[in-house]
Parts: structure tokens; C-alpha cells; sequence
């Protein structure tokens, strides 16, 4: 990571007005009653169809759209590069002795810088989107696609209107508004040209569809005698009908409302108010768009609609905000935008901030996999720039699992100045920020192969592989043991291939796909060397690798012999509670009678929930198993561990898990339970380091005792 | 269909549904609602009203001449001074509230937009379910600005603090006259 990124990161952690907006605001829940009655999932299929068979046949219908709108009467003028879409504008205010522009927002025009290229020829163009006019005043970028100065207190917008208006101006947001109003009419009735983006280009009919809350879309279209509209071309869809869908779900994902205040459709130009018609100008921009659609992973993200629900749920971007995390297009699709756009090297950083929980997933009405996405930007850039050297070091050790045993024997015995009730709580130095909010876990003194060996177990027909993964095998063999108790109580014998070694998400995660197939390709054999039943897996990351990525990582390294193994894991994998669940309902597991309630809130991992799609069966064994559950606000939000990332990102992963601590403690729980030793060792290193009494524990060692 | 309409239209903040049998009631909610707003033949007082069916049949002279700073002629400096916009909306959808208009003829806008207090006249029999409903009676072949219009103008780009008529009116009155005849 560049020094420049960690200050701004540090700097923005101090500022936090951002977060408190959008916590007060509530957005999931708000998002949800606007789509109160609507299908999201058939909406955003249709979006998903739409939007990506536009960037399929993005040159037809920029052609069709020229076509259609020049029919109307409308010019449209096609431009490649960023200079283009400038000498047009400038010409034209030129040509038409243009010196005051109005405009509506069009983040096109910010992509490009436009305001400064206009200025250097004199000619002055004024943001009257709110937002967008104090960012103007303030010399900033946007740090919010939709609410670009939502990083700016009250406070600071009367400063800024107080200077513009040479009037000391109160903080109050309604007289702030007012204010706003006053200065901006006069400047609407002496523009020359009004200059306003686009929602949606329709082809089919040449025409624009312009969403707006404000109504100034309406008062820029309508009061100057030349307008000019620059749309990107992902506007483009093909036709009439396909605007519905969009219009219905932008705001509602945008803003928690139903419909915005306006929504206009304009096709061909209307009368001036002297009676003259109107010129419509409309430039079609290009700017890597059309490469963008050619790439056969990229071409998904056109299918954005700008409504930035990405970036509401995004527990980084939140800390960040625009500023730190995207450049003008901002949050997770913004990195991605940014990337094309901007050329590769500006991402080179802010991709990294992605944590990976796929939030952002679930609820992207364009239906696009943003993290993936990303985590295919850092594959680009890592097998462009390559990996730092200590980053490729570490991710070759953790493959081989005999070196990676004897350098984590090594660390046991450096470690031990440290230790005080199994965690580390202090680190020296230069490593001291990675135990600010938490404590460390230890390395097992026994590792868990060793610890399986010396477990006596019932012989059985029935067998189960175990799957450890690094964190089990050398950090909390524990849960190791405990699982095997479970299944051994349900009559399965488990099995634990010796050759196995890491499941290869690190390396995944880290943009080096090659290594992550080594690491897959190395632990099919073994896993399938006996003839079992289940390959089980009590580690919500090890899983995603085994029941998703493994068919998927080895295709695309052109390892496709090895890919029937894969399936064939991928089938018989499990996580343990997932298992356990099926074996009580089967009643192959008895819960002990006369059991004594305990209580216990249930953490999500990223990877359980929204990567392998478990959630509903560890809640409802725990249950079984005595547990009653107390859920915590946003259960389902990460933790801040993100494997690498909490030491890549150390100041953003504490203060994710800062948040999710308070979520924890509110709920009065006696225990955390999470299937993914990461977050454990995340959420148990927080509660020890603040002095709480709740324990962090893994589903199996909650469970170990309880059944018959 | 209307009480579907009229909740969600309330519900956008800032915004009255009122209903009236015949167009002369109507006509005398209006005249109260000038009266009451102080509409006069001043500057910043001034109501305009742009051309609507609904004016077909009224004596607009002797309106105007009851009625001082109500204008009929919708220009530039008029709608600019003007608390009070009124004009006449072709559809509503029942199911957001929303009011939908061929705004083509630039004095339906100057109204709408410019004003304090726009006033939407609306055939209560012209109330359809929703967006798709209204997409096959309007279109852009046959309409250069089509505008629709929920609630009245607003923003929340300080501190996502709603704040109400940021560029355009800060209340938005509905005016539902169920007597079809004298609305088309």
C-alpha cells in the first residue's frame, strides 16, 4: 500500500460524519419498504437482461439512437475520447457566443473534468444540483454518487455559502436550501445553454430520460435556448418498455423512495419561451465504454444504473467514504468504473480496499458481482505488476503445509514473551497496530494432525474427510477435536488426509489465481482418497473454496482434468453445521435431555452467508443444541478479518470490528458463535482486548457435549 | 383507484388531494386557495395559468379581473414571479401518487417548475395503475417532453436532512374533478 492511500485512509477514519449520516438513515431498511410488494430478484433480472444485451450491441444502438433522435430533430454527435466530447462543447459555446452554462448533474462531464476544461476558455458552467454546486464551491470531487457532499457538515456548507454570497449564512439545512434557491434561479434565466446527463437513452425513440428530485433537470432543459445532454453510452437501451424497470428501481435502491419528484423523457427539442425551438445537442460518449463491453468479464459492470446501493452497504466505504475508496465514480463499482475510465494504474491501490463480504452483491439492481469484479481487477494487476515479494513469500509458504508447520513451531517458541491466557495482547512496535482493538491469537502448541491421532474413534461404515484449513489445523486445533466428537456421536468416523494443505482463498484473494489452482489441484486426491460420504468442513471460507470456486479456479487455469475431482468435492462437501442440522433432523443426533439454556448471539461470516449460502442451519442446531438465540444488529455484516485484509487494511478491519464488538455486547449474549475460525479469531481477540465476558466459540465446541 | 391514488400522492410529503364533483366546485377551491395565498397583482404574487381543458367554457377575462395577479398568458417573467402555477395533468398513477403530463408547450412548464405552489388539475377518471399502464397511453413518438411529477421538489444533499423546494414548488396541490366533461 502507497503511503499517500494509508493517510488518506487515517484521515478519513477521523471524520466520521459520513457514517452517521447513512447510520441515522437506516438504508436496508428503508430500501426494503420502498420495494415493499415488488419482486427485486424479477426486477433486477429484467435489468440484468436489458442493460446487458444493450452492452452486447452497444454500436447498433448508439446508431439507432442517432438515427431515431435526428429524426426528431435533435443533433447527436458520437465521441470516442474525452477530448472529443470537450473541442465539441467548446466549439459549439464558441460558435454560439456561449459564456454561462447551467447544469444538471451528469457524472460524464465530472469523468471528464469539463467544468475546468471550460473555464480555461472562458466560459462558466454552475452545478444546480445541490450537491453538486457545494462540491463545486468546495473544489472537491465527489464523495457520494447520488449525495456528492455527504461528507460535508452543515457547518461547512454555510462557510462555503457565506463566502459565496459575501453574507453570513446560518447552519440551518432548510435556510441553507433556501439560500441555495435564490442563488441559483437568477442563474438559470441568464445562462446561454443548459447541460444535463442522462438516466437512460432510449434508441428506439431518440429519447433521453432525466430523474431528478430537485426538478433543476427541469429548469435547465427548459429556460436556455441551447441544451446540451452528454450520455455515456451504458445509457443505451433498445427500447420504450425497457425504461420501466429502470425508472422503478433506481430510486427505490438510490433513495428508499418510490419514484422520484420528476422524471422527464425528452425526445427532439421543444419550443424556447420566445417561441423558437429549442437546439438539442446530444454527444454520445464513448471513453473505453465500448472495450469495456467487448471484455467478457467487465462487459457485466454496464449494467450499473448509478444508484450507489453499493456503496450504502458498503461496511468499507462507509469508514472511507468516495474520497479514499473510488475517484469521482465511487465505493465498489466506482473502483471498477475508475479502473476503465481512468486507465488501470489509479486502481492499482483503492481495489485493495474491498474487503470481499459481498454485501454489495445481494442487493445491485443491475445484478452485478461487484466483488468479483474487483477481485478480477487485482488478478490483472497482480499478474501485470506481480505480487510484493513478501505477500508471494507467505502465500507459497501456506502451500506447503510441512514448511508452513515448521515456521509456525518456530513462531510458538518466538511468540511466547507475548502470550498471557492463550492471546497476544500486545505486539512491539511497528506491528502495534494490528492489537489496537484486539487481541492476537497464539500458534497451538499441538498442531491438529497431531491432536487427531491421538483421538479414539468408533469404526464405521459411514466416513467423513475432515478438512481443517490453516486456522484450524494451527490456531484452534480445539474445534478440530470438537467436530469429530459431533459426527462420531452420530455414528460417522472421520478421516483426516494427511497431504492436505491450504485451500488456496488467500491466494484467491490476493489476485494470484494460478497459485490458488496449485493449492486446489494439491488437495483433490487426498480428499477423495477413502471412500467417504462427506468432506467436512468447519471453516465458512475453506468451504466457499470447496463447494464453489475449486471447478471454476482449475477451468480457468486450464487445469480441466483435474475439474471432475473438483465437482466431485464440491458435491460431497459440507460445512459442519449444515451436516450436523441434517443428522438431528434425520435423528441421528439426540440433543441430551434436561439441557441448560444458554444464550447466544450467531455472526454471519461473508463467506457462510453470502458465498455458500448457509445461515438457517447452524441457528436452528444451536437451537436444538440448548442455545437460545439473542441476534445482534447487523449480524450479518463483516467483521473486519477479510483473511490479508486486516493486515493489509489494519485501521479500516479495527474499526469494522469496533462497530461489530457494540453489536455483540448490546445483544446481553453469553456466547458469539461464527463458523469461520477467522472470524473467531477476529470477534475473540476484540472481546478479550476490551475485557468482555462474552466468549467467541466455533458451532462444534458450543455443540461438543451436547448430544446423547 | 382514487384512494389508492390520493394515499401515495400524500405520502410524498407536502402534497393535498382534493376531490370534487363538477368543475365549478373545483373552480370555487381554487379561487378560495388564490384568496387564501394572497395572489395579487404583484411581483412574487402573481398565479399563472397555463392552458387547460379545463378552462374551456370559463370566461378567463372576467377571472382574471375577479381575481388581480392571476395570469392567463404563461411568460418567462411571469412564471419567474409567480407563487402560484397552475395546469392541467393529463394522467395519474395510482399506485406512487404520480402525475403525468405531455409538457411539449413550454408554458406548462415555466408553471410547474418556477412556482411556490403548483396546482394540478386532474380528471379523476384519468387515475391508472401504474408506470406500465401509463407507458402504453404516452409516448415519445408522439411527445417531445413528457414530465412526470411526484410530490413537490426536494433534496436531502445536506447531511441527507429533507429539506422541501430546493428549485421547484414546496407543495403540490391536486385538483380531482370527477365530472368528466369540460376536463377533456
Amino acid at each position: 500500500m502507497k503511503k499517500e492511500l494509508a493517510q488518506s485512509i487515517h484521515e478519513a477514519l477521523e471524520r466520521q460524519n459520513l457514517a452517521g449520516i447513512l447510520d441515522r438513515w437506516n438504508y436496508p431498511a428503508t430500501r426494503a419498504k420502498a420495494y415493499e410488494g415488488i419482486d427485486f430478484e424479477a426486477i433486477r433480472n429484467r435489468i440484468a437482461e436489458i442493460k446487458g444485451s444493450a452492452a452486447e450491441h452497444l454500436e447498433e444502438l448508439a446508431e439507432k439512437f442517432k438515427k431515431s433522435a435526428e429524426a426528431r430533430g435533435a443533433k447527436v454527435f458520437r465521441a470516442n475520447s474525452p477530448e472529443a466530447v470537450k473541442d465539441y462543447i467548446t466549439n459549439l459555446c464558441k460558435e454560439k457566443g456561449v459564456k454561462k452554462i447551467v447544469k444538471s448533474k451528469s457524472m460524464a462531464s465530472e469523468e471528464i473534468h469539463l467544468n475546468k476544461h471550460l473555464a480555461k476558455h472562458g466560459i462558466q458552467a454552475d452545478e444546480t444540483d445541490l450537491g453538486e454546486w457545494i462540491i463545486q464551491l468546495a473544489h472537491q470531487t465527489p464523495s457520494h454518487m447520488v449525495m456528492p457532499a455527504l461528507h460535508l457538515t452543515k457547518e461547512e456548507v454555510a462557510d462555503l455559502f457565506s463566502k459565496e454570497t459575501h453574507q453570513q449564512q446560518s447552519t440551518d439545512i432548510q435556510q441553507l436550501v433556501k439560500v441555495a434557491r435564490k442563488e441559483l434561479r437568477g442563474k438559470y434565466f441568464d445562462a446561454d445553454m443548459g447541460m444535463s446527463g442522462a438516466n437512460i437513452a432510449i434508441a428506439e425513440t431518440g429519447t433521453l430520460v432525466i430523474c431528478t428530485n430537485e426538478g433543476n433537470a427541469r429548469l435547465v432543459t427548459t429556460l436556455p435556448k441551447i441544451h446540451v445532454a452528454l450520455v455515456g453510452l451504458e445509457k443505451l437501451v433498445a427500447n420504450y418498455a425497457d425504461a420501466e424497470p429502470i425508472i422503478t428501481a433506481l430510486p427505490k435502491s438510490a433513495t428508499s423512495q418510490l419514484i422520484t419528484s420528476y422524471v422527464s423523457f425528452i425526445t427532439g427539442p421543444s419550443p424556447n419561451t420566445d417561441g423558437s425551438l429549442k437546439e438539442l445537442h446530444i454527444v454520445l460518449m464513448d471513453n473505453k465504454r465500448t472495450a469495456m463491453a467487448k471484455d467478457p468479464q467487465f462487459k457485466e459492470a454496464l449494467q450499473c444504473i448509478r444508484c450507489a446501493s453499493c456503496l450504502n452497504v458498503c461496511p468499507v466505504y462507509r469508514l472511507v467514504t468516495g474520497h479514499v475508496f473510488g475517484h469521482i465514480y465511487t465505493g465498489g463499482i466506482g473502483t471498477i468504473l475508475t479502473a476503465w475510465f481512468n486507465e488501470m494504474e489509479t486502481t492499482g491501490d483503492i481495489q485493495g480496499l474491498c474487503i470481499g463480504c459481498g454485501k454489495c452483491k445481494e442487493i445491485c439492481p443491475g445484478k452485478i458481482d461487484i466483488p468479483a469484479l474487483i477481485l478480477e481487477l487485482r488478478r490483472r494487476v497482480a499478474s501485470k505488476e506481480g505480487l510484493p515479494f513478501i505477500y508471494k513469500t507467505a502465500l507459497s509458504v501456506i502451500n506447503n503445509r510441512k514448511l508452513f508447520h515448521a515456521m509456525l513451531r518456530a513462531a510458538f517458541i518466538a511468540q511466547k514473551p507475548f502470550v498471557k491466557e492463550g492471546f497476544i495482547r500486545h505486539l512491539p512496535m511497528f506491528l502495534s497496530n494490528l492489537s489496537e482493538y484486539r487481541s492476537l491469537p497464539t500458534i497451538a502448541p499441538v498442531p491438529f494432525r497431531d491432536v487427531f491421532k491421538k483421538i479414539k474413534q468408533p469404526q464405521s461404515k459411514t466416513k467423513a474427510s475432515f478438512f481443517a484449513g490453516c486456522a484450524i489445523e494451527f490456531v484452534n486445533p480445539g474445534i478440530g477435536a470438537a467436530i469429530v466428537k459431533v459426527l462420531n456421536k452420530a455414528g460417522i468416523e472421520v478421516v483426516f488426509p494427511e497431504n492436505q494443505s491450504c485451500c488456496g482463498i488467500p491466494h484467491w484473494g490476493s489476485g494470484s489465481f494460478d497459485m490458488a489452482a496449485a493449492a486446489a489441484a494439491h488437495n483433490i486426491k487426498p480428499l477423495l482418497a477413502d471412500d467417504v460420504e462427506y468432506v467436512v468442513v468447519g471453516c465458512a471460507t475453506c468451504a466457499t473454496a470447496l463447494k464453489k470456486e475449486w471447478p471454476h479456479l482449475l477451468k480457468d487455469q486450464n487445469m480441466d482434468s483435474l475439474v471432475p475431482g473438483a465437482k466431485k468435492v464440491a458435491a460431497k462437501t459440507v460445512m459442519f453445521s449444515e451436516l450436523v442440522n441434517k443428522l438431528i433432523e434425520e435423528k441421528k443426533l439426540t440433543p441430551k435431555d434436561g439441557l441448560k439454556l444458554q444464550t447466544l448471539t450467531y455472526h454471519d461470516s461473508c463467506h457462510a452467508k453470502r458465498h455458500v449460502g448457509i445461515d438457517k442451519e447452524p441457528r436452528a442446531a444451536l437451537a436444538a443444541a440448548g442455545y437460545e438465540l439473542k441476534e445482534m444488529f447487523e449480524c450479518d455484516t463483516c467483521c473486519g478479518m477479510g483473511g490479508s485484509y486486516t493486515v493489509k487494511q489494519p485501521e479500516i478491519s479495527m474499526q469494522m470490528l469496533k462497530r461489530k464488538l457494540k453489536n455483540i455486547e448490546d445483544t446481553g449474549a453469553e456466547y458469539v458463535s461464527a463458523e469461520c475460525p477467522g472470524c473467531l479469531i477476529q470477534l475473540g481477540g476484540g472481546l478479550h482486548k476490551s475485557g468482555s465476558k462474552i466468549k467467541a466459540k466455533h458451532p462444534a465446541e458450543l455443540m461438543e457435549d451436547k448430544f446423547k | 383507484m382514487f384512494d389508492k391514488f390520493k394515499a401515495a400522492a400524500e405520502a410524498a410529503g407536502n402534497t393535498e388531494v382534493q376531490r370534487f364533483g363538477a368543475k365549478a366546485e373545483a373552480l370555487i377551491f381554487i379561487e378560495g386557495l388564490l384568496k387564501k395565498e394572497e395572489i395579487k397583482d404583484t411581483p412574487g404574487f402573481y398565479a399563472v395559468w397555463a392552458d387547460s381543458p379545463f378552462l374551456k367554457g370559463i370566461d378567463t377575462k372576467e377571472l382574471a379581473a375577479k381575481v388581480p395577479g392571476l395570469k392567463f398568458e404563461v411568460t418567462r417573467e411571469l412564471a419567474k414571479n409567480a407563487k402560484i402555477g397552475i395546469t392541467q395533468m393529463e394522467w395519474g398513477l395510482a399506485n406512487m401518487g404520480t402525475l403525468a403530463q405531455d409538457s411539449t408547450a413550454v408554458e406548462q412548464r415555466l408553471a410547474s417548475a418556477l412556482s411556490w405552489i403548483h396546482v394540478a388539475l386532474l380528471s379523476t377518471d384519468k387515475i391508472v395503475a401504474d408506470l406500465p399502464a401509463l407507458m402504453t397511453r404516452m409516448h415519445p413518438g408522439t411527445s417531445n417532453y413528457i414530465a412526470l411529477i411526484t410530490g413537490p421538489s426536494k433534496t436531502a444533499d445536506i447531511e441527507r436532512v429533507l429539506a422541501i423546494g430546493v428549485h421547484g414548488p414546496e407543495q403540490l396541490v391536486i385538483v380531482c374533478v370527477d365530472e368528466s366533461g369540460g376536463m377533456n
